[in-house]
């Protein structure tokens, strides 16, 4: 396994996949799967089925919302989407993320 | 915070939705995998390949499925409803088992709740319809730091006007009255109160309305009275109209002016009452004349009601530094005098006080009945974690941790409990009215004594039931935890026979039940040999063949000239009734609840020491009192017609005043001063009993009622004749003087006994019947560690059945053991009775805590209880088949 590739920590995954929705908008499971793994060109190593109990633990916490729908081919999926709650969690964690990268970036360089 | 109750709620509703949550997850999950597949097909791979490069970018499903619950969820909710649905298919399994099990524990539980009930509705909270009680005390007088006395209207008002830590003073002081209603008088019970009662108690009339201010005071100023609900029913038929009429009440006639509400009693524990009056009318209701003015008259019963956040100490300190002041400012009625607060279990002037002792040996009681029925409960489970061993061992080989096969123990162990605690509460409901049906039954006095089942009784009733489910729990979880995997799988153990240490917790905790149940044997034993004793003991007057009642003059307004002519021609009339062989009037009646006139008194040639003023008590007794009660003359004689008002001043003294001032000296002839007026001694009578059958021996005399009258008094009629047939010709007597007037209620002094020593009887009959409870229970528990063994022991049995034992050596073998069992027990429960029945204190009468007749009895019929356990084992023991039981 090339060590380029890295393992998706829990709270990153979350992160992920609010952004997903945000950009994307309403999106079933393999879709958010596939995109994630697309933007990441593959360096991220994500067992796709992880994906579900990520996606029910911030419906539970009410960051995003579930309905059942027809796909672009026809098929029966669960459409996720962002809820306000969600969006506002998304900005501060997209934003307590950003700190927390440029410090860390600030350390390695430094030192 | 709100997204953490988001996340709780859902989670906490997820095992109720289950199908359906799986259905969607299948169905997303399924949606999942074929989109990524289609994905794979559309690259080019071939649709096997499709399909396991889809597979395998998932992961594995089931893991995710499983993940996907755990998040869905609460596990720890989910394997509880798992542990609920599987006790609860144990337990219908064993019907037998689960039914023994509840029962036992309902009556473990159930005698607990009933007790906390009582403790509740009688001591805790004894006015339900009363706001803040928790915030009520008693108040009442002492003498030279002791003893309960009333208070004086003017002290009261002083207090009043006096003390800033409460919110409320009120009297309420109970007394028994005519009513009368057409041609018809009853007797019945009510309260003096004063103006401000129905507002500090916070209980409004539902017709009408309370006292107002300024009604409390003016010499018989305000004649209106509040009607209990109960009363408006019965004797007004609930007239919307009533108020406004009137009412004579002791003779006077009342303006009804309220209708108290349903479900209010008064406030005296134990009995209910049926009408107020202010405390205006105090004189028409109340022996002793006009009193509202008389500082030295104690006649009050009284309560407050603390200010909020202020403590009884506080209140107490502020009431006794006016009694001090009191005391500075008026020391002839004062001196010596306090007054004190008592919280409302403690009431000195109603039933909290004479049922308290009972009531907390009740409490010790049930805690002992809820052992031994735990004890029992857990030697069943005992015996089912034996036949279930190989289930728990397999459980544990397949991976069940520890700790999840002893919670399934617990829950299992909640199940029975919170069954039997659910029964406990319908047991206490039963019994809330048990306790009156103890008390001898009096005309026109309603007895109330009620159960509450609030929620603090409800809260302590779940806490039983928990405590009852640790210690059901724990015994068979410390044998789980102690199962030795590798050694259960080997060996099919049930064949071998259950282990010692196992046997020896269930000897052990039979041995716990034994000694527990023998405790309550022994208390019981004190008890009702106390009673026994105090009720063969001579109050020294005849109990049988002596009728007493009462005709009210003061309520029918007679004066004192009338009422002594209206008595002199009915004892002429009655004395002549056939059967009737003699009768007398005497101002108060032994064994009551009035007290007797008492005075200072100077003996000729008696010296008292210094300190020391000799008060004795006196009765005012009409001619052949004496010889009517029964009641010995040892010298001299007892007063006839002569000794009326224009005769010299005479007295009968008993022996102990003998002893104490005329140092067993020869008194007749000598003199005493009472009151002020010297009286020469005539005759010198037995001791006998005055104001309770537990007393010892005091210094009391008797003066002739002519020569010190008061109005009212009691008639004692000697006859062999059954009290219904005497009552009736004395009605018809009264009748026939006064069409006005009718006796009360006829009873025989041993009916006035058996009521005075009725809390006696009350704690005799409820130790007796925890006693018997806690016996049966502990006869099961033997019982079931009986047979068990002899059902275990079937190769030993047959082995000595072949070896040449015969059904007698067998029966005696497994009799001796049982007995064997039930003698630890018992010498262990010896030993703690020994340090525990001096709790009984005052409750035992002429008995030591350490009778040996108690323990002798208790031994006794543990012995036989034992036996009757043992029997049917024992006669199953000689059934053994030896050939089957050496080959299996």
């Amino acid at each position: 396994m090339p060590s380029s590739k890295s393992e998706v920590l829990q709270g990153t995954l979350d992160l992920l996949v609010l952004k997903t929705l945000d950009s994307m908008g309403p999106m079933h499971g393999f879709g958010i799967a596939s995109r994630i793994q697309q933007v990441s060109e593959g360096l991220l190593q994500l067992n796709q089925g992880t994906l579900y109990p990520a996606l029910l633990r911030l419906e539970q916490r009410g960051w995003i919302a579930s309905k059942w729908s027809v796909s672009e081919n026809n098929r029966k999926a669960k459409y996720y989407s962002l809820t306000r709650a969600g969006r506002k969690q998304l900005e501060e964690e997209a934003e307590s993320w950003g700190r927390m990268s440029a410090m860390i970036n600030r350390v390695l360089r430094t030192s | 915070m709100r997204e953490f109750f988001h996340t709780l709620l859902r989670r906490l509703t997820a095992p109720f939705r289950r199908g359906r949550l799986e259905a969607d997850l299948d169905e997303e999950l399924r949606s999942h995998l074929e989109m990524a597949a289609e994905m794979n097909k559309r690259k080019g791979m071939s649709a096997e390949d499709a399909r396991h490069e889809a597979l395998r970018s998932f992961g594995g499903v089931e893991q995710t499925k499983e993940l996907y619950r755990d998040q869905r969820g609460l596990p720890i909710i989910e394997t509880t409803f798992q542990d609920l649905r599987f006790g609860l298919r144990m337990l219908r399994r064993t019907p037998g088992f689960s039914i023994l099990a509840i029962l036992c524990l309902t009556l473990g539980i159930g005698a607990n709740t009933a007790v906390f009930s009582w403790v509740e509705g009688i001591l805790f909270r004894p006015y339900p319809a009363v706001t803040h009680q928790e915030r009520l005390l008693a108040l009442a007088g002492t003498a030279r730091g002791e003893a309960a006395t009333g208070l004086s209207w003017p002290d009261f008002a002083d207090l009043q006007r006096n003390c800033t830590l409460l919110d409320s003073f009120f009297v309420s002081k109970i007394m028994g009255t005519t009513l009368s209603i057409g041609d018809r008088a009853e007797r019945t019970i009510g309260s003096i109160v004063s103006a401000n009662y129905f507002d500090a108690i916070g209980v409004h009339p539902i017709l009408g309305r309370g006292f107002e201010p300024g009604e409390d005071s003016g010499r018989n100023a305000h004649p209106v009275t509040v009607i209990s609900y109960q009363l408006w029913h019965r004797r007004f038929k609930g007239d919307p109209q009533i108020i406004g009429k009137t009412q004579r009440l002791n003779g006077v006639l009342h303006t009804i002016v309220g209708v108290a509400p349903e479900g209010f009693y008064g406030t005296f524990v134990g009995w209910a009452m049926q009408f107020w009056v202010p405390t205006s009318m105090e004189e028409v209701f109340e022996a002793g004349g006009y009193k509202l003015d008389d500082r030295g008259a104690r006649w009050i019963e009284a309560y407050v009601r603390l200010k909020p956040g202020v403590t009884a100490e506080q209140a107490q300190k502020e009431i006794s530094s006016v009694a001090k002041r009191l005391e500075a400012d008026y020391p002839a009625t004062n001196r010596g005098r306090g007054i004190k607060l008592w919280p409302l279990w403690q009431t000195p002037f109603n039933n909290a006080g004479t049922l308290l002792p009972t009531l907390e040996i009740m409490l010790a009681m049930v805690v002992f009945v809820l052992l031994i029925a735990c004890a029992n409960v857990g030697n069943l489970l005992l015996v089912r974690s034996i036949t279930r061993r190989r289930e728990m061992t397999v459980r544990l080989a397949i991976g069940a941790g520890r700790g999840r096969l002893v919670k399934q123990l617990f829950t299992e162990g909640l199940i029975l409990s919170a069954l039997g605690a659910i029964g406990g509460i319908v047991v206490a409901h039963w019994c809330r009215h048990a306790l009156v049906l103890l008390f001898p039954a009096r005309a026109g006095v309603a007895m109330h004594l009620p159960g509450e089942i609030d929620w603090r009784v409800l809260a302590l009733n779940a806490i039983v039931c928990l405590l009852a489910t640790l210690l059901l729990g724990l015994v068979p979880a410390m044998h789980t935890s102690k199962i030795d995997l590798a050694s259960a799988l080997k060996a099919d153990s049930a064949a071998v026979v259950g282990s010692r240490e196992r046997a020896w917790a269930r000897s052990g905790l039979v041995l716990v039940q034994v000694s527990l149940c023998f405790v309550l044997l022994v208390g019981a034993g004190l008890l009702m040999q106390s009673l026994q004793k105090i009720r063969a003991s001579s109050p020294g007057f005849s109990t049988h063949g002596v009728l007493f009642t009462t005709i009210d003059l003061v309520s029918a307004g007679y004066d004192a000239e009338r009422a002594r002519d209206f008595q002199d021609e009915l004892l002429y009339r009655v004395k002549a009734l056939p059967g009737v062989e003699s009768a007398a009037f005497a101002r108060m009646t032994p064994l009551s609840y009035g007290s007797f006139s008492s005075t200072p008194i100077v003996v000729d040639g008696y010296q008292p020491p210094p300190e020391e003023q000799p008060i004795v008590q006196y009765n005012e007794v009409g001619p052949d009192y004496l010889a009517t009660m029964g009641i010995a003359l040892l010298s001299g004689r007892e007063f006839t017609r002569a000794d009326d008002e224009s005769a010299a001043l005479v007295a009968v003294v008993n022996e102990t005043m003998v002893a104490q001032y005329w140092l067993g000296r020869n008194p007749i002839g000598q003199r005493v001063q009472v009151k002020g007026r010297w009286m020469q001694v005539v005759g010198v009578a037995r001791d006998s009993k005055y104001e309770s059958v537990r007393e010892t021996p005091k210094p009391f005399f008797y003066v002739p009622r002519r020569q010190n009258f008061t109005i009212g008094a009691g008639l004692f009629i000697r006859t062999p004749l059954r009290a219904e047939t005497v009552a009736t010709a004395l009605a018809r007597e009264v009748h026939a003087l006064d069409v006005n007037l009718a006796p009360y209620e006829m009873i025989t002094l041993q009916e006035q006994v058996d009521r005075s020593t009725s809390p006696q009887l009350v704690a005799v009959t409820l130790v007796g019947v925890l006693g018997a409870l806690a016996l049966l229970l502990a006869v099961i528990g033997l019982y079931g560690v009986m047979s068990y063994a002899v059902s275990q022991s079937t190769r030993e049995l047959g082995l000595r059945m072949a070896l040449g034992a015969g059904a007698s050596n067998l029966l005696r073998l497994v009799i001796s053991r049982g007995l064997a069992l039930m003698a630890g027990g018992a010498l262990l429960g010896a030993a703690v009775a020994l340090g525990l029945t001096g709790l009984l204190g005052n409750l035992l009468y002429n008995v030591s805590p350490h009778d040996p007749l108690a323990f002798g009895a208790a031994f006794a019929v543990m012995t036989i209880a034992a036996l009757a356990a043992c029997f049917l084992p024992a006669w199953r023991a000689t059934r053994t088949d030896p050939a089957r039981a050496l080959r299996d």
